[in-house]
């Protein structure tokens, strides 16, 4: 495919990302006309507004664009990976140990750092665990894989009920909170925009490799593909995108599922134009997302992970029901 | 031009003797055909050669190199292989499946040239599914899907054709062309190796056949020799009529 046809959708999407990011940083509970949005973004405006925009709408709204951005590609990889286009970059149990991590963090009563350091333990321990009893006594194949990692997750699951059952009441919202994904404790968004951008950067040359290897691993290989190199790879990037946004924002659901899904009904197969298309898409969405959870019950904000579910769930299944 | 010489080559089947080692030398220019029942280790000889499966023992040499030490990227310039079942994975169109074919020339961040391009729709137009060319694989018949198969592998322009039943699915008129577009690719120095479960397609077309038996025998050599009824009639365990027709033999199965 020609340059300028990989570039035309990505700049489009471009686009519709940073207009999704002005809107994000002038709604909320006290609005802003655009005007005034771009005034402030631009260097003027009062204290008042620079604070508000700057210093807690802006760092929020890069950090959903980071969130959504890696959880697409995360998503986008893993579906090429098990050779399935329902994989998700939850489906093999990584946010289940991302949770258990985050949940028990929080139910020794620390807060901040200590809560999203064990998230990203929990999530790479989650990986581990998956890969290592994949792996079993030497076949690694998809299908080996995808069942590991649906087992783990269902493990994962009764221990975060587990966890949930013996929690104080008091201690409640904010567990329910993480897991239904919510980005009001996001942090700064710096790191995640650089692994973001890094990842996508990597991708892309190996974008053609990956196109071969959805074709099957015997296939790719007699087109000069080393595919085992390649799977662990692309597994482990996934692992650390996945990781990284759940650190972030909790386990927000259906933006690895439902962004890579869409984008290739509209513009084909090929990763090297699906992978950064991701990368904009979903953070675009999650922006969106997350604009709508702090208005739709302003002044009290929704967890983003609700939104992302209730326009995913419905959008899947349609997407499901079209599909042959 | 390359060659491909097998020595003291035992294909690991699990569960089977060895049997006896192949010692093939497979020259420029000739049309191979392996022939031999089910699960005789057809596939697995393929693949061998192919170095995607380990042999028990014994090596495959391309070039005088073992297939086994070569980087899979630098061994896909020289060989290629049409698989028996084709794995879909995401949809993809007929063009975008015979370009994939160009990979294992490209950098990893060059996009397709127009040369590419061009090599593509030639072997689509070659194998007559170029009309197909914006159509999803997945929707396409079993013969073309198998045409698309042989496409790919004539935009991939190895020098060493490997083909597992090239002739699956394929309607009769269809099944003469790839024989004779495969036999044409011989012509212009390149090897063609393929398995054939149709014995009178094999004594038409190949000048070289390898006979796989069950117990681990094998025996190869110009098709003439080895088109004898007694080691035919050995080899699928049938009973054979011989008739000549068009200046070629012809076997018919016996009731």
């Amino acid at each position: 495919m020609p340059l300028s046809s990989t570039l035309r959708p990505l700049l489009v999407l471009a686009l519709i990302s940073i207009v999704a990011m002005v809107i994000s940083v002038s709604i909320g509970s006290s609005a802003m006309e655009l005007g005034q949005t771009l005034a402030v973004l631009t260097g003027g405006g009062t204290e008042l507004q620079q604070t508000l925009i700057l210093d807690l709408r802006l760092p929020r709204t890069l950090s959903a664009f980071a969130t959504g951005g890696l959880l697409a590609v995360a998503g986008a990889l893993m579906q090429v990976l098990l050779r399935n286009p329902l994989a998700d970059p939850y489906v093999l149990g990584l946010s289940g140990g991302a949770a258990v991590g985050a949940l028990l963090a929080m139910l020794a009563g620390v807060a901040g750092f200590v809560v999203s350091g064990s998230a990203f333990a929990g999530a790479m321990l989650a990986t581990l665990l998956v890969f290592g009893l994949a792996h079993g006594t030497g076949s690694w194949t998809p299908s080996r894989l995808l069942l590991t990692g649906v087992v783990m997750a269902s493990g994962w699951g009764a221990l975060i009920t587990l966890i949930l059952a013996m929690t104080p009441a008091s201690r409640l919202p904010g567990m329910l909170y993480w897991l239904m994904g919510d980005l009001s404790h996001a942090g700064t968004p710096g790191p995640a925009l650089i692994i973001l951008v890094l990842v996508c950067l990597l991708v892309f040359p190996l974008g053609r490799s990956l196109n071969v290897l959805a074709r099957g691993p015997m296939q790719a290989a007699a087109l000069g593909v080393s595919v085992r190199p390649l799977e662990w790879l692309i597994y482990l990037l996934a692992s650390i995108l996945t990781a990284t946004a759940v650190t972030m924002a909790g386990s927000v659901g259906f933006v690895g599922l439902v962004v890579p899904h869409m984008l290739r009904l509209v513009l084909g197969n090929d990763q090297r134009l699906i992978l950064p298309a991701c990368a904009l898409a979903g953070g675009g969405l999650l922006v969106l997302a997350d604009a709508l959870a702090r208005v739709v019950i302003a002044p009290e904000q929704l967890p983003v992970g609700v939104i992302t579910a209730l326009v995913g769930v419905p959008t899947f299944l349609y997407l499901l029901y079209r599909s042959r | 031009m390359t060659g491909l010489t097998t020595s003291e080559l035992i294909i690991d089947i699990p569960g089977r003797p060895s049997g006896q080692p192949l010692n093939l030398c497979v020259e420029p220019g000739q049309v191979w055909g392996v022939l031999g029942p089910n699960g005789v280790g057809k596939t697995t000889l393929l693949h061998t050669l192919a170095g995607l499966h380990q042999p028990r023992a014994g090596q495959v040499l391309l070039d005088e190199q073992p297939v086994t030490g070569m980087k899979r990227k630098q061994l896909a310039r020289h060989l290629g292989l049409v698989f028996q079942d084709r794995q879909d994975g995401f949809p993809a169109t007929v063009l975008e499946t015979a370009l994939i074919g160009r990979h294992p020339w490209m950098l990893p961040w060059q996009m397709e040239s127009r040369a590419d391009l061009e090599l593509a729709e030639q072997a689509l137009e070659a194998l007559d599914v170029i009309h197909l060319r914006d159509r999803l694989v997945h929707t396409l018949s079993g013969g073309e899907r198998q045409r698309v198969a042989i496409a790919t592998l004539m935009t991939q322009a190895p020098g060493l054709w490997l083909l597992d039943e090239p002739t699956n699915h394929l309607d009769l008129h269809h099944q003469v062309a790839t024989m004779g577009l495969l036999t044409g690719q011989a012509a212009a120095g390149n090897v063609v190796f393929m398995c054939l479960h149709d014995l009178n397609l094999a004594a038409r077309w190949c000048d070289h056949l390898l006979l796989l038996y069950p117990g681990g025998e094998a025996c190869w050599g110009p098709a003439q020799s080895m088109l004898v009824p007694a080691a035919l009639e050995q080899l699928y365990g049938q009973k054979l009529v011989t008739v000549e027709a068009d200046g070629a033999p012809v076997f018919v199965p016996a009731r």
